[in-house]
């Protein structure tokens, strides 16, 4: 690791204004992806400011239609909440999958939606759910949030603050994981609104990260059912093709895994 | 037995530091003045080295020191060697390439060093490295076996043409075209065994030590053989003579092979030390680990066997290649050879063996000895043949193995290993009968009717372990005896000291070796000391790898005991006015037989010590050293049978059941002997399953982290069910065979086979990833 210098925050705005004086500040959460990469000396940031211990970014709210995930909120937290289980059990669900137990213990919601890994699991949910990310400046709509790979609509600075997930009529996920990274090789997250508006995200296929799967959506708008799923074609265009899953293989299991979100 | 002698599950002396975190390992070591190593390694995979400029590193903070290869060959200091000398079968010596510890000239895989920062701390060295600026030229890369030997592939070594080391052969080979000839059917196959990165917990570390007063080196390192490898330095490698050099291997945390071998780095320290003239510390990170500890197996293979009518096996033909890396290691040249064409006659009686290996040079990291070295290769292709075979035969594949199965002992097999005993008939029935093979059937198609694929496989293994008898391999190449010495002491107040060459990094012999004592003298395992891993105290030893600890070195211990209990009988005589030959030894009471007259070891040893009363002209002391060289290998072998259903719309592989008989001979601790088959077995299934050291087509490496190479969890493994069968082993007077490798080299044909059963399809490669599953249900091999 190359010398950096370590801040601690205690406000939202106090780490705003410290990222600014450092000359390539860099946020730090959970740390399970940039500490790993700083490990690595393949990342090197001057400040790094901690924002894991400020108390605004922590905890789950549930209020009329919605759950509030604060950004610096765990994925342990999230998968045991009762608040979560009881209005979205995927979420919980989902979240109970991520990683290892330490990485659940660590890793913030925040963390993994500002870093938009493409094999995330997060990603798939705000997705789906057309969740809302807010961040100390303004609120992004999923749609609009997630921009390829390790891209996102964040501006230099900007931090999540928490992400509102609009209270889904139904929704599952599946994850087939990474035989090594345990990271997903394909997550489907397959959500139907309260008004009756079908989403399906998938994560770990695509070269441009967590997307909409139209294929898929239009057959479960149809009928909300596995079955629906059983003549439709997914496109291996533009998907991931590596030692672990072929494109051919990948948009086999996108069809697959949407099956069993829905079963789930 | 006694209460903790021979045949006792004891819990591991050891353990309590192990899991108290109290451990010694060497990166745990801290000498004053100790200054830290990094290496600048190469990005490329087959570069020449125009120059190096490491004057910004100089300037840089801490640095001490950048060394490069070109100082340590103007140094003298010796090129690598492989210990075993390979003729081809035209009767040329093998063809090796020179390698330095650190690249001069040519550097010929990813991860090899140039040079070498010495700092302060461990982050100015790495710092400092980055700022050596080397000027490569990059050559064309060869990652291939098969890319490798094509007519106007790129060469790595000009002593090696057509990338070539070695094309050698065994058994009869007109034996077997006449086998051939007569066979009412042939089965053939192509099989590729899976390049694997080693992976022991603890990374690989050491630390150099020279004393300018006394012109002596001590090196800390992770070894499994320090006495090997003080041998190594001192005589090829020009460091010290060796009573010059001390090596200490403190408590290494597992090796599975990769820590048998003397490596650049450990060389590097040890002159660089000399250099500064301070102690230097290196300590390889899990990157280092990926790119530089040698990597296992790495074969492609084509086999054919021949049957008669009845299925009887008539002959089996085999041409393998084997991927060496970009150096021979050193004891690479044997592996796919005397380690592993020597088994290929399996459990079966086959009359006639031809086998052809050739030994390829690569632009990749050196490959050599992981756990079971060239035995899990050889039990892979036979266990697979002889399933392929059944099949093709349509008869039950149990059945085809027991009709080939070697009945009567001893038997010579056509490839020179003389297996001395066994009972292969009985443990293929304990496996059978632990997984209800009988019931098979009902169960397939129970699971069928619920749309799954389920799958069984049978693997039966045999291996040569106690390596080895020093004459026996002296014939074969070998540049070292394998033998093993041992030296018990017995202290004046009666505890008792062994003083091993068996090296201990995860086996137990804490606690095995002081068990074999407990059984002869009756004394508490507490009182035991095993003393390992020091060139200083230990007299020499041979090292741990191929199942020999017990075997080898247990024996040793045995015969310094027997010495032991000699002398201390005629004390005891001596002092109960009795004779000699009428003294037994009972739960530590030296007695004359038929009496109440008796005396406590304690104070025979007291009496050894005082010398005040001994018989006349006896030398004080109570204390012996033995050296056993065994007489042939031991012949551990035994059944694997898997059951597995596959996911038909993902590919995943699901155990339901493991089930191992195994027979390792006499048991001494069982407990340990079932971590050991554990540990063989998450081996073996995750090289069936997971594991895969891959490179592109320009020789970089794909698989370098945890990322993307997928080494086993608790959760990609079923809960074994264990058994044993038992016939002594004639060839030592413990009956042990060993234990330590077994899993490793019968378990991945067992899970293979299970799939191809499940999913009928038989083309299929190991690590059988989802993916790869998937696409053989579909139809599409990849």
């Amino acid at each position: 690791m190359y010398e950096t210098t370590y801040h601690r925050a205690s406000s939202v705005d106090e780490a705003a204004t410290m990222f600014t004086k450092g000359s390539e500040s860099k946020y730090l959460a959970g740390g399970h992806t940039l500490i790993p990469v700083m490990k690595q000396r393949l990342a090197s940031p001057s400040d790094i400011i901690d924002l894991g211990r400020i108390k605004e970014l922590i905890g789950i709210e549930a209020s009329g239609d919605a759950v509030t995930v604060k950004a610096a909120t765990t994925h342990c937290d999230v998968a045991t909440s009762k608040t979560v289980q009881t209005a979205i059990p995927a979420l919980a669900y989902l979240a109970s999958l991520i990683g290892d137990p330490a990485v659940r213990h660590r890793g913030t919601i925040g963390g993994s939606l500002a870093n938009n890994d493409p094999a995330a699991d997060y990603p798939a949910a705000v997705l789906a759910m057309g969740a809302t990310i807010k961040t100390n400046k303004r609120s992004i709509a999923a749609d609009d949030f997630f921009e390829g790979l390790f891209a996102t609509a964040l501006e230099e600075g900007e931090i999540i603050t928490a992400v509102s997930f609009p209270v889904p009529a139904k929704a599952g996920y599946a994850k087939f994981p990474h035989p090594a990274s345990r990271f997903a090789l394909v997550g489907v997250f397959v959500a139907k609104t309260k008004s009756g508006e079908v989403r399906v995200a998938v994560t770990g296929a695509s070269q441009s990260g967590v997307l909409r799967v139209t294929a898929v959506e239009s057959a479960l708008q149809a009928d909300w059912s596995a079955a629906a799923l059983d003549d439709v074609a997914i496109s291996d265009d533009g998907l991931f093709n590596d030692l672990h899953g072929s494109s051919d293989y990948r948009a086999h299991l996108i069809k697959v895994m949407a099956q069993r979100a829905l079963a789930g | 037995m006694g209460v903790e002698g021979i045949g006792a599950s004891v819990k591991r002396k050891e353990d309590r530091r192990f899991i108290t975190g109290k451990g010694r390992y060497v990166d745990d070591i801290k000498l004053v003045g100790l200054i830290h190593a990094h290496f600048t390694r190469s990005p490329h995979a087959h570069a020449k080295v125009k120059g190096i400029d490491s004057s910004e590193a100089m300037k840089m903070p801490g640095v001490v020191a950048v060394l490069t290869g070109q100082q340590i060959v103007d140094d003298k200091v010796g090129n690598l060697i492989c210990g075993w000398a390979i003729t081809s079968k035209d009767g040329s010596p093998m063809k090796m390439g020179a390698w330095p510890a650190m690249a001069p000239e040519t550097v010929r895989f990813v991860g090899q060093a140039v040079a070498v920062v010495i700092a302060e701390t461990k982050n100015q060295a790495k710092d400092a490295a980055e700022a050596v600026v080397v000027d490569y030229e990059e050559l064309e890369a060869v990652p291939d076996i098969r890319a490798a030997i094509k007519r106007g592939a790129p060469q790595l070594h000009p002593e090696a043409p057509g990338n070539v080391v070695y094309d050698w052969h065994i058994g009869d080979e007109a034996a077997v075209k006449g086998a051939f000839a007569k066979a009412a059917n042939v089965v053939e196959m192509d099989l590729t065994n899976n390049r694997l990165a080693p992976n022991p917990m603890e990374p690989r570390s050491a630390i150099a030590d020279y004393d300018t007063a006394e012109e002596h080196y001590t090196l800390y390192t992770t070894s499994q053989n320090p006495h090997v490898a003080r041998l190594v330095l001192s005589a090829f490698y020009n460091i010290a003579p060796e009573h010059k050099l001390r090596v200490i291997a403190p408590d290494v945390g597992g090796g599975f092979g990769s820590k048998i071998y003397i490596y650049p780095e450990e060389m590097v320290a040890l002159w660089a030390s000399k250099k500064v003239g301070r102690p230097v510390k290196w300590t390889s990170d899990r990157t280092e680990a990926f790119l530089t500890d040698h990597h296992g197996r790495d074969h492609i293979s084509k086999a054919e066997m021949a049957f008669d009518k009845d299925n009887k096996i008539l002959g089996l033909r085999v041409k393998t290649h084997a991927n060496f890396g970009a150096y021979m290691s050193l004891f690479s040249s044997a592996v796919p050879t005397y380690l592993y064409a020597t088994l290929l006659s399996g459990q079966y009686m086959i009359p006639a063996i031809y086998a052809e290996v050739m030994g390829v040079y690569t632009n990749t990291t050196p490959v050599d000895a992981y756990r079971g070295a060239g035995r899990p290769e050889a039990s892979y292709l036979l266990e697979r043949m002889m399933e392929t075979a059944a099949r093709q035969l349509k008869v039950d594949p149990t059945e085809l193995r027991r009709k080939n199965f070697i009945t009567t002992f001893p038997y010579q097999t056509p490839v020179i290993m003389a297996y001395d005993i066994g009972d292969f008939g009985a443990s293929l029935d304990a496996a059978m009968k632990a997984i209800d093979y009988a019931g098979f059937a009902g169960r397939k198609a129970k699971a069928k009717s619920e749309g799954k694929l389920r799958g069984i496989g049978v693997s039966c293994y045999i291996e040569a372990c106690g390596i080895a008898p020093s004459k026996a391999v002296g014939s074969l190449g070998a540049g070292v005896g394998l033998w093993e010495s041992a030296e018990v002491r017995v202290n004046p107040v009666g505890t008792i000291e062994i003083l091993t060459g068996s090296h201990s990094h995860g086996q137990g012999h804490e606690t095995t070796f002081a068990q074999l004592i407990s059984e002869r003298l009756g004394v508490p395992i507490s009182q035991v000391q095993i003393i390992h891993g020091d060139t200083d105290k230990v007299q020499f030893g041979m090292g741990t790898y191929g199942s020999r600890s017990l075997a080898v070195g247990g024996t040793a211990i045995i015969k310094a005991m027997e010495k032991v209990e000699a002398k201390a009988k005629k004390i005891a005589a001596h002092a109960l006015e009795a004779s000699e030959g009428d003294i037994v030894i009972e739960n530590g009471e030296f007695k004359v037989a038929g009496t109440d007259k008796s005396i406590a070891l304690p104070m025979v040893a007291l009496a050894a010590y005082t010398a005040h009363n001994l018989p006349d002209g006896m030398e004080p002391g109570l204390k012996e050293t033995a050296f056993y060289d065994p007489t042939n290998f031991t012949f551990p072998a035994g059944t694997y049978i898997c059951e597995l259903e596959v996911d038909a719309g993902t590919g995943k592989t699901s155990f339901v059941n493991f089930v191992a008989a195994d027979d390792f001979g006499r048991l001494i601790n069982p407990m340990i002997v079932e971590g050991q088959v554990h540990g063989g077995l998450a081996q073996g299934i995750g090289q069936a399953l997971l594991e895969h050291a891959v490179y592109d087509t320009n020789g970089q490496p794909v698989t370098a982290s945890f990322m993307d190479y997928a080494m086993p969890r608790a959760d990609d493994l079923p809960s074994f069910q264990l058994s044993h069968t038992t016939t002594l082993c004639p060839g030592n007077p413990l009956g042990v065979k060993g234990c330590g490798e077994a899993g490793a080299i019968g378990a991945s044909a067992a899970v293979i086979n299970a799939i191809t059963d499940a999913i009928d399809n038989n083309k299929l490669e190991m690590p059988a990833t989802p993916n790869r599953v998937w696409h053989a249900i579909h139809g599409k091999a990849r």
